[in-house]
């Protein structure tokens, strides 16, 4: 018997994401699920060459130390699974931190969920010594500007870009004292991601604590 | 009382690779402290990626937790970034499984591994808030113990830890938790308690042993009690422990982050700079069909799609080839790759390389060790320069490109033909390659420096001059560089403070509490290790840093006599001698050498031995 590589079935599995897995980076992700999938006895289509690995796409990577409620991964197999019992499949086989919200087949030929995101959804908790209105009103002031020039600084290397294009809708929510909530709308995906963190300090907003949990990504079919 | 999740969180979002400190890993066991007696903070003095690759660690870890009445929990020297987020949040270091910290445990243990680590240890103890010498330790503080390669020489540590112990630890750790469940019932009494620890075989407690200062300022421990043994021997498991079939899987990349299994412990070359080979005897093989059952339930459980068959020499396991075999045959269309950590010079080694790597062929590893073949006898190399011509040939001939060569400096009798001989060896396996392959062909060549270790037969020898060394490297650049020939060699200061502290002696405990003091930590690292600390250290505790790497008069004691590996120091002075006249002593499963080793351990371990289950002849 030799390795599957011709592709019969690719399924989307949404997954959340909690302790302790929110610390791992998009790479780990990749070998954590690659190693999940080979637990629960998947037959996975490997990409051909000399170094097979099993083909899976994520919509996007979630940054390091970010929870998330719907995260995205498209798995491709060499033979078709029953799709009703794969969600359990899949759980009984996930390690602490790591939550199966759905699994759906898609179209082969569909295109990659990376090229279609759009927007992320998210849930920002800042702790910090400011109060609940002066939050309300740096970060509605900060969403009338018309042009938020912003640099920002990645492994060194200073990046200057256009902060305001990123951000789709920005709003307080709710206090808990010394945490805030605040509710953000941001552009995700190859054109550029928005982070909440550049945007707290465009809004000139400084915390002691960040917290930031992903509810929803938005890609094309969805926002038509 | 655990540290609230949310505490620890705070201080992840200021670290690199925070998934060091979370924990949470697959198959990380989490036991309920009130249902337990004992409890054993299992410590590794170096970063997590590193730690987590220890498979000493993994089996004691399991074999604790199996226990009803006891648990074991992780934790690993923090990075700089994170020990100063904790030291300003005065949170202490906790353990990865329960987030409890090191101080509420019974026992915290290290595994002592490598020299340039020790500094960490006390890192680890003062975030801990634990008293960092064993003699100011309170009613209250936990246990402070070690074991692993380091503690053949204990010496150096003395000072922090409360018990060594020396061999192997499957069994003796529940002997260890055992006394201290019943020391606790009683009530805790902490001389009392370690009086009892001397008496379990393998433990050292150096508080029990005076090591007053000799004539030449050397210090020697001596059993102070009648109670105690003059010489601690090391304890050994019989037959090898079963696997452990569920190990953790961790979310981020360690350095060995495969399927690893042990499939012999012990190696019969008898080269005489290596430690391993002397103080891991009698050799012992897992049975294939024991392995390739392991190797099925780790798959199934971990997902890994490689595996790793851990020895000193994996070629020389007598079911090799079947195993490697069999496991491709059940595993290889699952994407499955087998890795051998180890590989003899021989054509042999290279069929059972290119068995397993069908696919890719990243790079094949020997390790001659030296250039001549003179020096090669002296060492006890067993490897001909037509060996390593006809492993190259057929290694270039199936197909690989990339060799990569280790070679030690500094090694006893050596002078600069030796050196010049390297050089002319690794341009004529390029040329060969060049022949075979053409112009792709790359040849990496380690140059590490020799450094005499504890209970082998150069255990006497001077660590060579910095100055031979580095006119040596030199030799060997000039004549072996260029094109095809990748050179890398070891950093001296480096070399010279593992010399110093793997022959140490008691005085070296507050010359490593200072250097610490002064900010020594990571000394492994590169980016790190500042040795002027260390020669300031000295300086500061009037220690004489030369006395520590010139040589030893034989018959001397020495700072580990009263350690046993089970060879006598009779084999080892005369490994020694045919070492200086040139003389190979063959692999000792075709003939035995008297090591001692039967001897020192038959009599304990007499049921495994006669079943002949170690393979002395």
């Amino acid at each position: 018997m030799s390795m599957l590589t011709t592709v019969m079935q690719r399924v989307r599995v949404v997954f959340a994401v909690g302790w302790p897995l929110q610390y791992a980076s998009i790479l780990d992700m990749g070998r954590l699920w690659e190693r999940l999938l080979r637990r629960a006895e998947l037959p996975l289509a490997y990409t051909q060459g000399y170094n097979p690995h099993a083909r899976l796409q994520f919509a996007d990577a979630l940054p390091v130390g970010y929870t998330s409620a719907c995260e995205m991964l498209d798995i491709y197999l060499g033979e078709p699974v029953d799709l009703e019992e794969l969600p359990d499949r899949l759980q009984t086989q996930a390690p602490p931190g790591l939550g199966i919200v759905s699994a759906a087949e898609v179209a082969l030929d569909a295109k990659a969920p990376q090229s279609l995101m759009r927007e992320a959804v998210y849930q920002v908790y800042l702790r910090t010594d400011c109060q609940a209105a002066e939050i309300a009103a740096a970060l509605s002031t900060l969403l009338q500007r018309t042009s938020i020039p912003f640099e920002r600084e990645r492994r060194g290397r200073v990046q200057s870009l256009e902060l305001r294009e990123l951000i789709h809708d920005l709003g307080y929510v709710s206090e808990d004292p010394p945490s805030h909530e605040v509710h953000m709308r941001l552009r995700c995906g190859s054109n550029g991601s928005g982070r909440p963190a550049d945007v707290l300090d465009a809004a000139g907003l400084t915390y002691t604590d960040l917290r930031v949990h992903r509810t929803q990504l938005i890609w094309e079919e969805r926002l038509s | 009382m655990p540290i609230d999740r949310e505490v620890i969180s705070r201080l992840l979002t200021r670290v690199e690779r925070p998934a060091r400190y979370a924990g949470g890993e697959l198959h990380a066991i989490t036991k309920d402290w009130r249902r337990t007696r004992v409890r054993l903070a299992l410590a590794y003095p170096d970063v997590y990626e590193i730690g987590m690759s220890n498979l000493g660690l993994a089996l004691l870890y399991d074999t604790v937790n199996q226990l009803p009445w006891a648990l074991a929990e992780r934790v690993y020297a923090p990075w700089d970034d994170m020990a100063q987020a904790m030291a300003e949040e005065q949170v202490p270091l906790y353990s990865l499984e329960t987030f409890t910290p090191l101080s509420q445990f019974d026992v915290v243990g290290f595994s002592l591994q490598h020299e340039l680590t020790y500094t960490n240890i006390l890192s680890m103890l003062s975030l801990a808030g634990i008293p960092l010498v064993a003699e100011r330790r309170t009613e209250d503080a936990p246990l402070v113990i070690a074991g692993g390669s380091g503690a053949y020489n204990p010496e150096p540590l003395a000072r922090f830890f409360d018990a060594f112990f020396v061999g192997e630890g499957e069994e003796a750790i529940v002997d260890l938790l055992s006394q201290v469940d019943r020391a606790k019932a009683a009530g805790w009494d902490r001389p009392t308690l370690l009086r009892d620890l001397a008496e379990i075989p393998g433990t050292y407690v150096p508080a029990l042993y005076d090591a007053a200062p000799a004539d030449d300022g050397t210090r020697i421990p001596h059993a102070a009690a009648t109670t105690v043994p003059q010489r601690i021997t090391k304890r050994i498991t019989t037959a090898l422990p079963p696997v452990p079939t569920r190990p953790l899987v961790p979310a981020m990349r360690v350095i060995h982050d495969r399927a690893m299994v042990e499939i012999q412990r012990g190696c019969s070359h008898g080269c005489r700079f290596c430690q391993a080979g002397m103080i891991y005897r009698p050799i012992r093989e897992r049975p294939v069909d024991e392995i390739v059952d392991a190797v099925d339930q780790i798959l199934a459980n971990t997902g890994y799609d490689e595996v790793s068959f851990v020895s000193l020499s994996s070629s020389d396991h007598s079911g090799i080839g079947e195993l490697v075999a069999e496991t491709l045959q059940r595993h290889n269309a699952h994407g499955v790759g087998v890795s051998l950590p180890s590989l003899r010079t021989d054509a042999f080694s290279v069929e059972l390389a290119e068995s397993i790597q069908q696919t890719r062929k990243s790079g094949l590893t020997f390790a001659p060790e030296a250039g001549s073949q003179r020096l090669r006898d002296v060492i006890n190399k067993g490897v001909t320069e037509q060996d390593l011509i006809e492993t190259a040939s057929a290694a270039f001939g199936r197909g690989w490109n990339r060799i990569k060569l280790y070679f030690m400096l500094g090694l006893p009798t050596e002078t600069d033909e030796d050196a010049l001989e390297i050089a002319r060896l690794i341009t004529t396996i390029r040329d060969l390659g060049r022949k075979l392959r053409g112009r792709r062909v790359e040849i990496s060549v380690s140059l590490s420096t020799f450094v005499p270790k504890p209970h082998t037969p150069f255990q006497w020898e001077p660590l060579a001059s910095q100055e031979d060394i580095v006119r040596r490297q030199r030799l060997i650049r000039e004549r072996a560089g260029g094109r095809g020939i990748k050179l890398s060699w070891s950093d001296w200061d480096a070399t010279w403070l593992e010399a110093m502290i793997s022959r140490g002696d008691r005085r070296l405990g507050l010359v490593i509490q200072t250097a610490w003091e002064h900010g020594a930590r990571f000394d492994a690292w590169q980016e790190r290790f500042r040795p002027e600390i260390w020669r300031e250290a000295l300086a500061a505790c009037g220690v004489d840093a030369n006395w520590y790497v010139d040589g030893r008069v034989a018959g001397q004691p020495l700072a580990w006599s009263h350690i046993s590996a089970g060879v006598t120091e009779a084999f080892l002075l005369r490994e020694r001698q045919r070492a200086l006249q040139g003389v190979v002593s063959p692999d000792c499963r075709q003939q035995c050498h008297a090591c001692g080793i039967l001897t020192a351990l038959g009599e304990r371990y007499a049921e495994a031995a006669q079943r002949a289950a170690w393979e002395c002849p």
